[in-house]
């Protein structure tokens, strides 16, 4: 047994290719994105050392930070969104029938993509003929709101999309946790007198934390990497209202050809995403997490 | 004895008295939860009727009918206008053969990876587990620009071979994460037996490690497949003719070019989610299960 599940020679051939691809394609880009962000570049022609003055020039460009601040308040609305999303898996995981098919109908937008959703999206706002302004002009609303055209709105009325694309992975992810859930945890709370919402409160959520930390990074790393979406449906307008950071990235190297300060918005956002994970994981670390 | 006996009765008078209280209040509970649950349901299909309902209208019925009518014929030369005028066929093409090649090679590899991993025996398995999965945690954003010039340089940009090989690197994590699940609680007795009887390591894995994962392999490959179909910003940035473009970034060009028409435009993001919409209709549990197994387990 041993020795056949040992042949160094297999275990290369099995593993290198797959660690060659990531290497190349993952890790090998990531370190560059830091170097070439120590360059001026337009793309093409030659690079030029400029030491750390595109990471300098990063700190005082307001229109960075403006799109950080963007990204930022998505992925605080995106983590206070899981309460609702919390909320609703215990619903569905208490004597609700028909659970299973409304999880999957619940899914279904998570599926399409954020291009699809954008362009959907785009016509549900329509200021003359979307579904939402002819609702309010039809019960009597006077100067309805143009949505996506509204400085003030816009990230309010991207999110709303946002919250239609993702409601249903969170509640199949919590769903899949409750499950987890040894039930006669449950019925003993029930014979101990405990009502559904302290069995919830008391037992289901500790129970389930560690999934819980899960989607907490997930909705914060997810929402600062958030592109697609905003890129169609805006394009960061209107006047940079939702501009955010992986969408300023794109347009400082492929619009504007700055790549180097481009690699810098990039590296950034690397540097911002795995320090709030590393950040999370060591918060929450120091509480027990419950074995059962 | 009687005493108690009346005691009793007592109590479970009271109790049951107790009971239908609860219930009439718990009918009411519960027809609120299923009101809230239905409109949410609501909420998320509602948007994709109201899609097929204006792919199938004219512009005069877009723009002075209520956007809730039905459409009055169902006007399906739409579909036809945005599948041979918009060329969103070869798009549709496009992004079937580049789905399907980049599946099978993210399947594949991360099959032999997950197997040297939790069937073979050697010092660093963890440490490149490790590595892989740290992969997860990578924002793509800040791999494009290296990405870019790379396959600048080796001449496949506006080459499918670049979105492929994108495709592959950064679904392998996923990848390997819900297949190692699987591999976990896969009895080995098997494959020990096989061993025994001399098999080579190859044989072990094709004929009989790869069947028995025949499950989670249908679940990777359709979280893969869904994950491909839609995937935007790397079409976006390393295609640039027409002829290699997938539908994401096809769509975005027909709807430029069709600002106003509305059926067509709905005709377009249609076609481009009927595939998805038959995939989950056939197979949602496998997609659930590829959800719940990617996240849960991170």
């Amino acid at each position: 047994m041993n020795k056949v599940m040992s042949n160094k020679w297999v275990i290369a051939l099995y593993v290198l290719p797959a660690l060659l691809v990531i290497s190349v394609l993952i890790y090998f880009p990531i370190i560059l994105t830091g170097y070439y962000g120590l360059m001026d570049w337009d793309g093409i022609g030659e690079m030029t050392f400029v030491g750390l003055e595109n990471y300098a020039n990063l700190l005082t460009d307001e229109k960075f930070w403006d799109s950080a601040l963007h990204s930022f308040l998505l992925a605080a609305f995106s983590t206070l969104s899981l309460v609702g999303y919390l909320i609703i898996s215990l619903i569905l995981a208490g004597k609700i029938k028909g659970s299973e098919l409304l999880r999957k109908i619940y899914l279904i937008p998570m599926l399409l993509s954020s291009v699809a959703i954008a362009q959907l999206w785009l016509k549900i706002y329509d200021p003359n003929n979307g579904i939402i302004n002819s609702f309010l002009t039809a019960v009597g609303v006077e100067n309805t709101p143009v949505w996506l055209a509204d400085s003030n709105l816009v990230l309010y009325s991207i999110f709303v999309a946002i919250i239609w694309q993702y409601a249903g992975f969170y509640i199949i992810i919590y769903s899949a946790a409750l499950k987890g859930i040894p039930e006669s945890l449950v019925e003993a709370a029930k014979i101990d007198g405990a009502n559904p919402i302290q069995i919830a409160y008391k037992i289901k959520l500790p129970l389930i934390s560690g999934v819980i930390k899960v989607t907490i990074i997930l909705a914060i790393v997810g929402s600062l990497k958030y592109f697609d979406l905003i890129y169609v449906m805006t394009g960061g307008g209107p006047n940079g209202a939702s501009e955010v950071i992986a969408s300023y990235m794109y347009k400082q190297a492929f619009s504007t050809n700055d790549f180097g300060y481009g690699s810098a918005v990039g590296f950034f956002l690397l540097v911002i995403c795995l320090v709030i994970t590393w950040l999370i994981r060591k918060l929450t670390a120091s509480e027990d997490e419950i074995q059962y | 004895m009687n005493k108690e006996n009346i005691e009793l009765n007592k109590q479970t008078k009271i109790n049951v008295t107790a009971k239908k209280g609860i219930s009439l209040w718990g009918r009411i509970g519960y027809g609120l939860l299923y009101l809230i649950l239905g409109i949410i349901a609501i909420f998320q299909i509602y948007p994709l009727v109201w899609l097929f309902m204006f792919s199938l209208k004219s512009n005069s019925e877009v723009f002075g009918k209520s956007p809730f009518a039905l459409p009055e014929s169902p006007r399906w030369e739409n579909y036809a206008k945005a599948w041979t005028d918009g060329s969103i066929n070869l798009y549709f093409f496009n992004s079937v053969w580049i789905t399907v090649v980049a599946v099978v090679l993210t399947v594949l590899l991360a099959s032999f990876v997950t197997f040297a991993i939790t069937r073979m025996n050697w010092k660093y398995n963890k440490l490149v587990l490790g590595l892989f999965m740290v992969g997860l945690m990578i924002p793509i954003h800040s791999a494009l620009i290296p990405l870019f010039d790379f396959f600048n340089k080796l001449n496949l940009i506006d080459n499918p071979i670049s979105i492929i090989l994108a495709y592959t690197a950064f679904n392998l994590p996923l990848t390997i994460m819900i297949l190692l699940g699987f591999y976990y609680t896969l009895p080995r007795e098997v494959e020990e037996a096989a061993v025994m009887d001399g098999c080579s390591v190859h044989r072990i894995f094709f004929q009989i490690t790869l069947p028995m994962t025949t499950p989670v392999i249908s679940t990777t490959v359709i979280i893969n497949m869904i994950y491909n179909w839609n995937e935007f910003i790397f079409v976006n940035t390393f295609i640039s003719s027409d002829k290699y473009k997938t539908l994401t970034v096809g769509i975005q060009n027909f709807i430029g070019q069709y600002l106003t028409d509305w059926g067509a435009i709905g005709a377009t993001l249609m076609i481009s989610i009927i595939p998805i919409l038959i995939a989950f209709i056939l197979l949602s549990n496998r997609i659930v299960e590829g959800i719940a197994a990617g996240s849960v387990k991170g």
